[in-house]
């Protein structure tokens, strides 16, 4: 099972509340289906400036494997106040921790509802019946 | 989605299977980057089952193929291969290809994804030609042993034929794995020496496997799609669909050596329109490396201040020059090699500067 800490999109992201924040990622699937496994397929990522206002939806990065590139896409909008720079050169932290250590951008969020956004029990059920 | 002889033994290997010309093929066993130094510093192994292959034969064999490719078929000696496209009236290629030039016939290798738009079309052409238009793809396979260690490797499967005398882009038959009168081949896809071996289906699983226990101690590992697209570009090959399609012509790709324009040959589809790109191109296939951290790719523009000058047909990063690297249409004006631009990544640039074409190769001087 996924962690239930927190909501994910259909393009695999996640969002998680974190005091008057929220942080911003991908997961493991989403990782998995760039790199096959393979942590050098990641090549490049790249994420906004802070202070970027992201309606929700919008693409607010790129992560780019040896053969594809992704949208990044902000599961809630808010404002960018912080991106993991850390992981634009060591890209091999997603693919070891994508929960945590992997984390991208830290928004603050317009409003604090997650609603829409599927829990881990109904994302586990879409990457199940194939994740698309 | 149809499948090689040797999908079952691919999905075995723990590969990635991805469509690619309407064939389910392997895309990667492992990392990309590492498949792709195994074939630069060993040798690897492709299952190339999917690629279209064409008998054709009759009395009227070299003059009808001499009218639907580019190159002069009847002047390729016998036992040699030559690299020819099929052109439409406008010049634009319908396919590029390998045409093997036997006693009496001519065998083609052709790309997955145009092999039922060739064979429809070849089969129109051949109207009032006295020949016979052979799909031999869907029965037999075709493996690619492709690397400096390739040669000695392969060798220790076949008999009756030393390797040695098959130059490059030759072909000639041996006993491969017992099986005898076995079409061997040595051309190639990467900028590496090495072979193609071609095999009923049925043969296929046991040769691909004594091919890699034979090559276990030098290192041959099987290799997938997204390398052979790396080593390609690496080695300034074309591919359909990317620096040849159905707008790109093969004079601007930089492929005349595979377009002959003799009189001798007579009249061909596509020749007075290659002739008048020939005599006034416009924009050259050249490569570029960026030392930035993002890999151009398909339609990324590339500008000269604020002037658009070009745009790219394929990228990838290379593991043998350890930048990314480029294959892009770029402006006669502009196609300097050593010239600085910039690509547009939605907006942000990066520099980039153009070379020529090939990267790297060790057959070609």
């Amino acid at each position: 099972m996924r962690p239930n800490d927190r909501r994910y999109t259909q393009t695999h992201e996640w969002v998680k509340p974190d005091g008057e924040t929220m942080l911003i990622g991908i997961t493991d699937f989403a990782v998995r289906e760039l790199s096959n496994g393979n942590e050098d397929d990641l090549v490049y990522c790249d994420l906004p400036e802070a202070g970027r206002v992201l309606t929700a939806g919008e693409t607010f990065g790129e992560i780019e494997s040896v053969k594809a590139v992704s949208d990044l896409n902000a599961p809630v909008a808010g404002e960018v106040v912080e991106t993991n720079v850390n992981i634009e050169e060591h890209l091999e932290v997603l693919a070891k921790d994508p929960w945590n250590a992997g984390w991208m951008i830290r928004l603050r969020p317009e409003r604090k509802s997650l609603d829409g956004l599927m829990s881990a029990e109904e994302y586990e059920k879409f990457v199940a019946a194939g994740g698309h | 989605m149809k499948q090689t002889a040797l999908h079952a033994v691919h999905a075995a290997l723990g590969a990635k299977l991805i469509e690619f010309g309407g064939w389910s093929m392997p895309v990667q066993y492992g990392p990309i980057l590492d498949e792709a130094q195994c074939v630069r510093s060993s040798a690897g192994l492709f299952d190339l089952g999917h690629m279209g292959r064409v008998h054709v034969s009759g009395p009227d064999t070299l003059r009808f193929l001499d009218k639907v490719c580019t190159n002069f078929v009847a002047k390729i000696p016998v036992g040699a291969i030559r690299y020819s496209l099929f052109c439409r009236a406008d010049g634009n290629p319908i396919d590029d290809l390998l045409v093997y030039r036997e006693k009496d016939s001519v065998y083609l290798v052709i790309n997955a994804g145009n092999t039922a738009v060739d064979l429809a079309w070849l089969r129109e052409q051949a109207r009032g030609f006295a020949v016979t238009i052979d799909d031999q793809t869907e029965r037999t396979g075709m493996l690619a042993l492709q690397g400096q260690r390739a040669h000695e490797v392969l060798q220790t499967l076949v008999t009756g034929l030393d390797l040695a005398t098959i130059g490059y882009y030759k072909f000639g038959f041996g006993t491969v794995c017992g099986l005898p009168n076995t079409r061997l081949s040595r051309t190639g896809y990467t900028g590496e020496d090495g072979f193609e071996i071609y095999l009923d289906n049925a043969d296929c699983v046991r040769v691909w496997n004594a091919v890699l226990e034979a090559g276990r101690a030098a290192g041959v590992r099987p290799i997938g799609l997204g390398a052979r697209d790396i080593l390609r570009l690496e080695a300034g090959m074309p591919l359909y669909g990317h620096e040849i399609d159905a707008t790109h012509n093969p004079i601007e790709a930089g492929l005349e050596f595979g377009i002959s324009f003799k009189d001798e040959k007579g009249d061909w589809i596509g020749r007075s329109a290659l002739a008048a790109v020939k005599a006034a191109p416009r924009q050259r296939l050249i490569g570029l490396v960026t030392d930035g951290p993002r890999v151009p790719r398909q339609g990324h523009k590339l500008f000269a201040g604020a002037q658009e000058v070009g745009y790219v047909c394929s990228g990838a990063p290379s593991p043998t020059l350890g930048v990314n690297i480029a294959s892009a249409y770029v402006a006669l004006a502009h196609a300097q090699p050593g010239a600085q631009l910039e690509i547009d990544f939605k907006g942000k640039r990066q520099p980039c500067q153009l070379r020529d074409l090939p990267f790297f190769s060790r057959t070609r001087k």
